[in-house]
């Protein structure tokens, strides 16, 4: 995703003249305004109110220091409660949705019937607005009426609290998590459709076995979608707010408090907002930490020359 | 798959070796398919539980044991939603949002990414590279400053700060339109340029045509992404007015969270047009997927 080509255009030209930044910065206005009111100028004020006390009734900032760090770190068990959830909530949905999406995406290439029907399926979780699809989720996971105890007594099975029991809320998000993943099957699923046939038929001739197949032709050539995937995914379930502030509001008993849930809370029901800033600085540095990591150890294995 | 082959002749019986592999390769299939379908109804019951319980009369919804298929259809129970909460207010207001929101993105983000894959100019690779660099950030970093500026050039409660950035590009997006833009023949560009053609006009007659497929795919996008969005409304939109469906909803839920006949048919509706709109673009959303960011 972010080796970026080298495309002839980018070439010294001795023939073209009009090299000069003019037009090139002509469209790209629009981006630099933007970047500087919109990325730049919020990125460092939020450093600079991470130092502050703010004050939200006059809007202004007072001078504290170190102070939100030091109070972070040391007085704040929530800051360890959100920081634990969320690293859990992102590895064990980063773990299942990728065995699932993948094992899914693997049985569509197989030339299936109805491809097209299964495929949107699959997709179809993206479809359903966050907001109907977490009160749907709500409804199904209800102890008493909900559609996934009910089917459980079906079977004999008395059926958990789910969402409302400390125990299993964390694994009901995930759970839900790995519904809503569609977008990845997609991807691996063109994966594995790039991946030339003859491969298999060269190793089909040598004899190999289908788990040998599976591990020296099939993972490799993935690689690609594997790594966009995985990376995108962690970025993104590290930042999850949405379908846990409405299904449980970081409930019961802090048990689904992820990091984002927390940063809302004290930025938008404390309105400490000196605080938070301090919150998402930490947030910052830890994406970026986490993604550098997976860039250094994961990008030198992934093959992208057919 | 010789073997295969030769039983296809049919001039002599199988051998036991070739009957076992024909059978064997059949009881795969038949797995797959079998594994495909029930995960595949797994992954639509929560759907069919939403339509199911929003025809559901009161009585019914709390039923036990439950049931799928309702007994007594109360289709009532789309207008009671309605009602219940300034359903086409919202609606509204979620459309109005969706709109501006995707007009912006189309309109920057194709005009930006033709500055980034189509002039040459020194320095567009080291600003492309801050471009995606700015990715990384979380969203969280400049939701409090932002607000604070929106805050104090009084724009809280209003559409502007949901619309603007948009006409300013996103980084995803510039990304996603350049990688196809520099796919398009660089030739196209020399030809009209030896026509006479301006900077603009070659945007604006060649580039732009030809982006069609990667401008549609941003607009489903941002369409999705907005009539989706939950956090943007709660932190900015604090007057009942102005509420879009995911913030009206999820109010509606808090306060009167049995009502679940309601509660889901207002869900439905909300659903529902992007399920319409995914049957009509449905071509361009898997391509689209596919796009981003798989090709470079």
């Amino acid at each position: 995703m972010f080796n970026l080509k080298r495309d002839p255009a980018s070439q010294p030209n001795s023939w073209r003249t009009d090299n000069l930044p003019a037009w090139g910065l002509f469209f790209i206005t629009p981006w630099i305004i933007g970047f500087i009111a919109f990325t730049v100028y919020p990125f460092f004020a939020s450093l600079y109110y991470s130092f502050t006390n703010f004050n939200i009734i006059n809007l202004s900032p007072r001078w504290v220091g170190l102070d939100n760090y030091v109070e972070l770190f040391t007085a704040d068990p929530l800051f360890w409660i959100s920081i634990s959830n969320s690293i859990r909530y992102a590895a064990l949905l980063l773990v299942f949705a990728t065995i699932f999406d993948i094992f899914i995406a693997y049985l569509l290439s197989q030339d299936v019937k109805f491809l097209s029907i299964y495929r949107t399926i699959f997709f179809f979780p993206v479809l359903v607005p966050v907001v109907a699809a977490s009160l749907t989720w709500i409804w199904i996971l209800n102890p008493r009426f909900g559609l996934m105890n009910g089917l459980l007594e079906l079977i004999g099975i008395k059926g958990p609290n789910w969402l409302a029991s400390p125990n299993t809320a964390m694994y009901s998000l995930i759970f839900i998590g790995v519904w809503g993943s569609g977008r990845q099957v997609i991807v691996y699923l063109s994966g594995f459709n790039d991946i030339p046939r003859q491969l298999y038929e060269a190793a089909d001739i040598d004899g190999a076995s289908g788990l040998q197949k599976f591990w020296r032709i099939t993972l490799p050539l993935l690689s690609p979608q594997i790594f966009f995937n995985v990376v995108t995914l962690i970025i993104f379930s590290l930042q999850s707010f949405s379908e846990v502030y409405i299904m449980t509001g970081g409930g019961p008993a802090n048990s689904t408090l992820l990091y984002a849930v927390n940063l809302y809370n004290r930025a938008f029901r404390d309105y400490a907002m000196g605080y938070s800033s301090a919150l998402a600085w930490i947030m910052f540095l830890l994406i970026l930490g986490l993604t550098l990591i997976i860039f250094k150890f994961l990008s030198g294995k992934v093959i992208y020359e057919r | 798959m010789a073997v295969l082959q030769r039983s296809a002749h049919g001039r002599r019986a199988m051998t036991n070796e070739e009957r076992n592999y024909l059978l064997l390769q059949r009881l795969r299939s038949v797995i797959k398919h079998a594994v495909l379908i029930v995960f595949g109804i797994a992954f639509m019951l929560p759907f069919v539980w939403m339509i199911s319980s929003s025809v559901k009369p009161n009585i019914d919804i709390f039923e036990i044991p439950v049931r799928l298929i309702p007994k007594s259809l109360r289709l009532e129970n789309y207008i009671d939603a309605t009602n219940a909460i300034p359903f086409w207010q919202y609606l509204w207001n979620s459309t109005y949002y969706t709109i501006f929101a995707t007009i912006g993105a189309v309109l920057s983000n194709t005009f930006i990414a033709y500055g980034f894959a189509r002039v040459r100019w020194r320095g567009r690779n080291v600003l492309f590279i801050i471009v995606i660099a700015t990715m990384m950030l979380p969203f969280q970093v400049r939701m409090i400053p932002l607000y604070i500026l929106f805050a104090r050039i009084g724009w809280l409660n209003s559409f502007l700060p949901l619309i603007v950035p948009n006409f300013f590009g996103n980084a995803f997006y510039i990304f996603l339109m350049r990688q196809f833009m520099m796919t398009l023949p660089q030739e196209l560009d020399d030809a009209a340029r030896i026509d006479g053609a301006s900077e603009w006009g070659i945007f604006w007659r060649i580039a732009v045509p030809l982006s069609k497929p990667a401008i549609l795919t941003v607009a489903i996008f941002e369409i999705i992404h907005t009539w989706h969005d939950f956090i943007g409304p709660l932190v900015y939109l604090r007057h009942p007015t102005k509420y879009t469906l995911s913030i009206g909803l999820r109010l509606y839920f808090t306060q009167y969270g049995a009502e679940w006949g309601l509660l889901m048919a207002a869900a439905a509706m909300f659903t529902i047009p992007m399920v319409i709109f995914f049957f009509l673009a449905q071509r361009s959303f898997i391509e689209g997927i596919t796009l981003t960011g798989l090709k470079g």
